[in-house]
């Protein structure tokens, strides 16, 4: 037999019917829905008249177009409040699991689906998000999709597709203290650029990509899409095992033992074949900073604004207002965000909330933020005392959601504000229309916020 | 969803590459519960002055005269032309939504990001992926000759020019035979359905933990 690929292991497990035309119909184990992408999917089912095929198969939260500020009041935004009903009211036509705005399990889509262990290795995981690659740390694939797969998905439980091809991204050797995996998956970004992998499944492997917490192997595998990749996978190995055991929906007694003997042989079987292979050094790598409107215009923090640029740059620097030849330490913000799927779980807020400690926001910042990704990550932050870390700087403590990663709640940036931010998306607008965007790890971002620019976080430790 | 067979058109040049959805069509305008609507919106935070939001009267707003949707000669364009990773970032399908209801039915580029390629099939709008020298050529002569047309024939997979030129395209069988036919995918797959089950009664027997959620 074939050596595999941990790609080809999954997709193999998961073809209900090959047709002849190359297309194969893959069954999908998990659908998370949210509130922006699933309406009109719901909308064609009952249009119609489709039933959703496995119901125990989806699980559902609010997080996109939610407050993040006192919920009690409800949501001011009639629109905003329109999806968010919708979104109730077909999780209770349907009887589906759903994690509403005031339940403490809500949060965004991607950070919970983990945190409940509803993402598990082997599976087949999608979501009407880009970002559903995140769970594929878990040694799952997983990708997003657009609304008409999410109405495919509900009908049928499948999805007709076509095999990508392989890539393998080795980080190989240790990253030094205060370089985290938001670093790793920036540099890779920054080498690949944001078509690099297109019509690839990425499979993250290496001593520096082992040594990573489930935590930052998600961070690592969410931003795969920015590299062009629908998916990326990590191998499963104890850190995974250890990371779901004991999750709500985890299996339990027997089926925990019949699971873990199924996914210890989630990996690449020795000389299997990949279509590209990309070797990163860690020992090399910086903490990085994106000066453009691209996450692939990254650089590191002893660097400078590139001089020497296309046409497409130069737009970004224009855009970004910036000069060629700045030093990035030299770069003034406005508004720092800590939060999104990339970087808003537990270990992001404390490494944030090490290099806070016992210091203040810097003068020129008009507002930073922390928005944990789930009503859980809030609870334990605020048992573990960081709000209160957060709070002494300067910080403002919100709820859980998407926030200022997209704005598309009232967590913008105003037209010529800079942010640092610790999501996965520098696009024109991206923050609010005109807003300026820097993406970086929690730390480095932390560090902004004290010194009101960008300085190296290594310094710190 | 419609069938699509053949397209005589101008082109809209669009020479930027890594065009994102987020461009396409921005955030606030995914609030929509709708699947229709959102022309109006398309490349919003390139094509208005002010910022806009769902529902306002959008003909009112200031717009960018340097933006090329808004060039008098362009208008009237079903071929949208771009340059490489076309459709990049979200996977909001609002953005082929956005497109389609502007009036556009092709876009052609050197490459696609796959979720957006894969939304452009579910929905009727074809996207046509040429070598960079064959986009070149192409915005050439639109630069030149914002008249200056196309035929699309899909049957044939070609491109001619009204010099005769021709390029020829790629696009799977699968993704062919259900643009021309205007197919529901989900009819399709439901012709399935005994297989579904049958591979989902065996899982059960094999992985009983991905059935007895909480
Ligand atoms: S946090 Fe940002 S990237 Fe993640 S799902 Fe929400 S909007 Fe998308």
């Amino acid at each position: 037999m074939q050596n595999k690929t941990l790609y080809d292991k999954v997709w193999q497990n998961h073809v209900v019917h090959e047709r002849d035309d190359g297309m194969s119909l893959l069954y999908i184990d998990r659908h998370l829905v949210h509130e922006v992408t699933s309406p009109q999917a719901f909308e064609g089912l009952r249009l119609a008249n489709r039933d959703i095929w496995r119901k125990d198969s989806i699980l559902a939260t609010v997080d996109h177009n939610i407050p993040t500020t006192d919920r009690s009041v409800g949501i001011d935004d009639v629109i905003s409040k329109t999806q968010v009903d919708t979104l109730d009211q077909n999780c209770k036509d349907f009887s589906l699991v759903h994690f509403p705005m005031l339940d403490v399990r809500q949060g965004i889509v991607h950070v919970i689906g983990p945190e409940q262990g509803a993402s598990l290795p082997g599976m087949t995981i999608v979501c009407g998000d880009s970002h559903t690659s995140t769970h594929g740390a878990l040694g799952a694939l997983a990708f997003g999709i657009g609304t008409s797969e999410v109405e495919h998905v509900l009908a049928t439980q499948c999805l007709l597709m076509k095999k990508s091809k392989n890539m393998l991204i080795q980080v190989n050797g240790e990253c030094a203290s205060g370089v985290t995996a938001k670093d790793i998956i920036l540099a890779i970004i920054g080498k690949l650029g944001t078509a690099g992998a297109n019509g690839h499944t990425i499979e993250f492997a290496g001593s520096a990509i082992r040594a990573l917490s489930v935590e930052g192997r998600m961070t690592v595998c969410n931003m795969s899409i920015e590299a062009g990749g629908r998916a990326g996978m990590i191998a499963v190995d104890d850190a995974t095992l250890e990371y779901i055991a004991g999750r709500p929906f985890s299996p339990k007694d027997k089926n925990w033992d019949l699971a873990v003997a199924q996914w210890r042989t989630l990996n690449t079987d020795e000389g299997a074949n990949f279509n590209s292979t990309i070797e990163i050094d860690a020992n090399e790598l910086q903490p990085q900073v994106t000066w453009g409107t691209s996450p692939e215009m990254v650089v590191g923090i002893d660097g400078a604004v590139p001089s020497n640029i296309t046409a497409d740059q130069q737009r970004a620097l224009k855009y970004m207002e910036l000069q060629p030849g700045t030093p990035i330490e030299e770069i003034k913000l406005d508004k720092v965000f800590i939060g999104s799927c990339t970087n808003s779980r537990i270990e992001d807020l404390r490494e944030a909330a090490n290099v806070i400690q016992d210091r203040k926001l810097a003068e020129n910042i008009k507002l930073a933020m922390v928005v944990p990704g789930s009503g859980l990550i809030k609870q334990q932050a605020e048992q573990e005392g960081l709000d209160e870390v957060f709070k002494a700087a300067g910080f403002e403590w919100r709820e859980p959601g998407c926030s200022m990663c997209l704005g598309m709640n009232a967590d913008q940036l105003e037209p010529g504000e800079r942010c640092a931010s610790t999501s996965n998306r520098n696009f024109e607008g991206r923050q609010g229309k005109g807003g300026r965007t820097h993406l970086v790890s929690p730390a480095m971002a932390a560090a902004a916020a004290v010194h009101g620019h960008f300085v190296d976080v290594r310094r710190y430790l | 969803m419609k069938a699509f067979t053949e397209i005589t058109s101008t082109f809209l040049p669009l020479d930027r590459s890594n065009v994102d959805t987020d461009a396409i069509i921005p955030q606030q305008y995914l609030k929509s519960v709708k699947r229709t609507g959102f022309g109006v919106n398309l490349f919003d935070n390139w094509r208005y002055k002010d910022p806009g939001v769902l529902g306002q009267d959008h003909s009112k707003r200031r717009l960018s005269d340097d933006f090329v949707l808004n060039k008098k000669q362009y208008q009237g364009a079903k071929i949208l032309l771009a340059r490489e990773n076309f459709g990049c970032g979200s996977s909001r399908e609002h953005a082929v939504w956005s497109i389609l209801d502007y009036g556009f039915n092709v876009v052609i580029a050197p490459s696609f990001a796959d979720i957006f390629r894969s939304n452009c099939y579910k929905n009727g709008l074809l996207p046509i992926a040429l070598s960079t020298s064959e986009i070149d050529y192409l915005f050439e002569h639109v630069n030149t000759n914002p008249n200056y047309k196309c035929n699309i024939n899909l049957d044939s997979q070609t491109i001619t020019d009204e010099n005769n030129k021709s390029f020829s395209f790629q696009i799977d069988e699968f993704r062919k035979y259900c643009l021309v036919n205007g197919f529901d995918e989900i009819d399709l797959t439901l012709q399935h359905e005994d297989k579904i089950k049958d591979y989902e009664s065996k899982l059960k027997q094999t992985s009983p933990w991905l059935f007895s959620a909480k």
